[in-house]
């Protein structure tokens, strides 16, 4: 376990220091790049999770299509090359105590639930055993048995989305 | 396959890596070389390189060796880092396509189970070293290539993905290594000689696939991103030296890849019959000239297509896209799973 521990520190590392810098930062664009670097990073924890199928997914979503379109939003409406004054304000005291306590909330709300559980050890099993267990095909039966219900809800709310999208823009 | 000697996982890494980086390379060498160098200068009635070597097959090793030399330059005004950067994302991109392709029963880098779904992927990173170079270049045309590179490649990530879902509901597995199975013990009616080429049953999704990665290459007719009568050369504008070379190596190294994926999910990928699946010598050496073989021919219409239509229009492109490709895609899904439940 310990080649995971050192990857996991980095990664954690990495992930950290770059989302500081995404609000730190005096750049939209690099803001949006910081933010890359970060979702990068948890997809390659979901690697070293054993989660493949929802790392691709968390590069193919999130980096291939939403940060695309945040950057293509930015690039068409203000994207200065270099610092932008514009983009401080003064409300990071409120947007600290803001971050800090949801934080304090994560952290008890996990290690409440979480705390005593421990990450079962996978160093024993073949490949075929863990490919059946947590591979492409466990997670798609999971979605399509036990958590049919919420996956139907979550596709009602993105057709909602869409449909709300279409009138928005169709407005004259 | 079982090797002679076991090799430690590292050693396993480093010769994966080193040959992914030797195939890139020499892959897009051999389809620019055989494609646009050659077979563009035939259809249009030209010659095409002669000096360089016996009938100009030399050719790339100059261009190559001139690219090297040049000086890596860029803008005053440059966001420097971002602007290297650029570059290097787009050329990890295709280099990571090459990792799930198997070209034989043992030879393939990783054969994921996620398979298909990991270079669909992979291959959606480049938009974002197209946008970065569009903007870290400081230059009006640079931008507006990259947003039309952005705004192209979002709309047909789309029908690309979606062509992918038919072959895998046929196929049932997502691994390309068990595409390439199951295409193998299919059977035609019954006679299983020659297997079941999905492009038989799937030829609305083999269609869709090719349309979609002709415009994720941004190759004519989809070339509204480089577009060199408008934009100069869109988003590599300025580039030069092997910063260039990179966005070419990346542009036609998943040319290469891409058309290896559609021989793999449509053609049969490696094998023909008489191939051992399981393994075995003749498997691995005959398998990589059978895929090689296959995917020039796909590669062969992409350019086709290339060097015969003029440029699309933005709008043409984009309604093209959506009104059309998509819907389709999405009928070709329903289909394909109505008949994989009634048979």
């Amino acid at each position: 376990m310990i080649a995971q521990n050192i990857a996991f520190t980095i990664l954690a590392a990495v992930a950290t220091l770059a989302a500081v810098r995404v609000v730190t930062t005096r750049n939209v664009v690099h803001a949006a790049l910081y933010l890359v670097m970060v979702l990068a990073s948890v997809g390659a924890l979901y690697v070293l999770l054993v989660a493949e199928f929802v790392a691709a997914v968390q590069i193919l979503i999130y980096i291939g299509a939403i940060v695309v379109l945040f950057l293509f939003g930015i690039m068409l409406t203000r994207a200065t090359i270099g610092a932008d004054a514009g983009l401080d304000n003064d409300q990071r005291w409120i947007a600290a105590v803001t971050g800090l306590f949801l934080l304090g909330v994560l952290t008890f709300v996990l290690v409440d639930a979480f705390g005593d559980d421990r990450l079962p050890s996978l160093e024993n099993m073949s490949r075929e055993a863990l490919t059946a267990e947590r591979g492409t095909g466990a997670v798609g039966d999971a979605i399509f048995s036990t958590y049919l219900v919420p996956f139907e809800v979550v596709s009602v709310l993105l057709l909602a989305a869409l449909v709300g999208a279409i009138v928005l823009a169709r407005r004259e | 396959m079982t090797l002679a000697l076991e090799l430690a996982y590292w050693q396993q890494l480093a010769i994966k890596v080193l040959a992914i980086l030797v195939i890139v390379p020499t892959a897009t060498a051999i389809i620019v070389q055989t494609f646009l160098f050659k077979m563009m200068a035939h259809m249009q009635s030209r010659l095409g390189p002669m000096e360089a070597g016996p009938h100009g097959t030399l050719q790339l090793m100059a261009d190559g060796a001139k690219f090297v030399q040049k000086e890596l330059l860029a803008p005053a005004r440059a966001d420097r880092r971002v602007f290297t950067l650029a570059p290097v994302v787009v050329l990890l991109s295709t280099f990571l396509l090459f990792v799930v392709i198997p070209a034989g029963p043992g030879i393939v880098a990783e054969n994921l189970d996620l398979g298909i779904f990991f270079a669909l992927a992979v291959s959606s990173i480049s938009v974002l070293g197209v946008l970065m170079a569009g903007w870290a270049s400081a230059n009006k045309y640079a931008l507006m290539g990259g947003l039309r590179a952005a705004g192209q490649l979002i709309a047909y990530e789309l029908p690309l993905v979606l062509a992918v879902v038919g072959v895998v509901i046929q196929a049932g597995d997502l691994s390309l290594q068990g595409i390439v199975r199951a295409q193998a013990e299919g059977e035609i009616f019954g006679f299983g000689l020659i297997g079941l080429p999905f492009v038989l049953t799937q030829f609305l999704g083999f269609a869709l696939f090719l349309i979609a990665t002709q415009a994720e290459l941004t190759q004519p007719p989809f070339d509204m991103p480089v577009a060199e009568s408008e934009l100069v050369a869109g988003f590599q504008v300025e580039y030069s030296g092997l910063q260039f070379l990179y966005f070419y190596l990346g542009e036609f190294g998943a040319a290469f890849a891409f058309s290896a994926l559609a021989a793999t999910m449509f053609l049969g990928g490696w094998w023909v019959p008489g191939l051992d699946l399981e393994g075995g010598l003749l498997a691995n050496v005959v398998g990589p000239v059978v895929l090689f073989a296959k995917t020039m021919a796909v590669a062969f219409v992409i350019f086709w297509i290339r060097f015969t239509y003029p440029r699309l229009r933005e709008d043409q492109l984009q309604s093209f896209a959506w009104k059309y490709l998509i819907p389709l895609s999405l009928v070709n899904i329903l289909v394909t799973g109505a008949f994989k439940v009634i048979f």
